[in-house]
């Protein structure tokens, strides 16, 4: 195991500790969705530590699983900003840390509107071995996955990624649209990719008690999403593209669980991803750290 | 590796950097709670619901269940800024002040929905809308009796 990536296990057991017993928590009301992204900020202050898992199989090669930790930060209702560690195990193969990435969502108008978007932005820093398939951007195609991990993790990538969210909110349900713009910062030429997605709560009332197994704490929907290809070769030749149910279960311990099966479309695509997430909203984290420094009680 | 050390150390600074920005925000500015010192500018959004919004009324105003699930959705999502008992803290103003609890149901619905983003208030359209709706029937309930009849449609 590499010390890069005991850091990152590291760094995520002891956030995860600090999750597992703050004393403030808050019901999380989290979109269903692991790849698109709906208009909703994280709460101002508030702190969300996420885990996820992906499980993907892989014609000519070894199946794999993939996984990365989300540290969401609301900086400001129009803010927030989130760090991501991934990883990932390829059967037969070997377990890697893959990279980081930072990234930064804004919300454009300050009321809610039919249509609302909001501004994506990341730096990304992975290696050539990066398998969370977060995003379905450029000729990105299995095959790409056969190379082993001693290879692939030779390779460096530094990329900027751009996305324009749009996401509107109609009698419970919402409906999310995002273009992606990817560029290597090593003189390769810009990639697209979109996402799409739908999803609705199973019950609008909530119930006048709290409890666990109530139809409100459920949010089901789909999300599908794939490559659009690049600068000098735009269009859906050489892509990849997934449909996924997706289940969130907010829980009123705290905690977020979510599930997606996702199936791919062509035969660029993995035949079969299995998805799963888990994660907990910490409230007045901001203020927390403000303590520790001699801020406001 | 090294790389990946400087990515990391980037990003904790940033972060805390972030947090900083959050605490040192407006909020000081914002009331401790209900009282005498209140600063009623505060509540100046409220004023800003367009007549339409103003005018709806609350369609679950009958229902005997909202205030009860309006209280419950208050403590999940808005006790945290608002207070336990909506009193105010140092994040959030009061809601027991004459300028809440006299503003028509449409109006707290508005603010709801949209928040103040600017002031850091969250907007909360991901509450679908009979849950705010029972939030409102909350927050009413807190400045005296609900009315006991209505002309609201049902939801």
């Amino acid at each position: 195991m590499t010390s890069a990536f005991r850091l990152v296990l590291l760094s995520f057991f002891t956030l995860s500790a600090v999750a597992i017993f703050s004393p403030s928590f808050v019901l999380g009301q989290e979109s269903p969705y692991i790849v698109a992204y709906d208009h909703y900020l994280e709460e101002p202050g508030n702190l969300e530590i996420e885990y996820f898992s992906t499980f993907g199989t892989q014609r000519g090669g070894n199946d794999f699983h993939a996984f990365w930790a989300e540290f969401e930060y609301g900086v400001t209702a129009w803010w927030t900003t989130e760090l991501y560690l991934d990883g990932q195990s390829t059967f037969n193969d070997s377990t890697i840390f893959t990279g980081v990435k930072w990234e930064n969502r804004f919300r454009v108008l300050k009321r809610e509107h039919f249509i609302n978007p909001v501004l994506y932005m990341e730096y990304e820093h992975k290696s050539g071995a990066d398998k969370t398939l977060k995003e379905g951007e450029g000729h990105d195609v299995e095959a790409d996955f056969l190379t082993p991990n001693s290879e692939a993790r030779k390779e460096h990538i530094n990329e900027i990624e751009l996305k324009l969210i749009l996401s509107s909110t109609y009698k419970g349900w919402n409906f999310t649209e995002n273009t992606l713009a990817a560029k290597n910062l090593s003189n390769s030429p810009w990639e697209f990719g979109y996402a799409l997605g739908a999803s609705r709560p199973l019950a609008l009332k909530a119930a006048a008690k709290r409890c666990t197994f109530c139809p409100q704490n459920f949010v089901a929907g789909a999300e599908m999403y794939g490559g659009l290809g690049d600068r000098h070769h735009f269009g859906l030749h050489d892509t990849s593209h997934y449909l996924a149910p997706v289940l969130a279960w907010n829980l009123p311990s705290g905690w977020t669980l979510r599930v997606s099966p996702g199936f791919g479309l062509n035969d660029n695509s993995h035949q079969f991803l299995m998805r799963w997430g888990v994660a907990r909203e910490i409230t007045g984290f901001g203020s927390m750290v403000s303590r520790l420094f001699g801020g406001h009680k | 590796m090294k790389a990946v050390t400087v990515a990391l150390a980037v990003c904790a600074c940033l972060l805390g950097v972030s947090v900083v920005l959050a605490q040192n925000g407006k909020t000081e500015k914002l009331p401790v709670a209900a009282g005498p010192k209140y600063d009623p500018v505060i509540y100046a959004e409220l004023q800003k619901a367009p007549e339409k919004a103003r005018n709806r009324p609350n369609p679950l105003e009958n229902d005997p269940d909202a205030i009860a699930a309006g209280a419950t959705l208050f403590e999940q999502h808005c006790a945290e800024c608002h207070g336990n008992a909506a009193e105010g803290s140092r994040k959030a103003p009061s809601l027991l002040v004459p300028e809440v609890q006299s503003a028509t149901p449409g109006t707290l619905f508005w603010v709801i929905t949209n928040g103040v983003v600017r002031k850091k208030m969250p907007v909360w359209s991901k509450l679908p809308e009979p849950q705010r709706w029972q939030l409102v029937r909350y927050i009413k309930s807190l400045g005296g009796p609900a009315p006991a009849e209505s002309s609201a449609p049902k939801l």
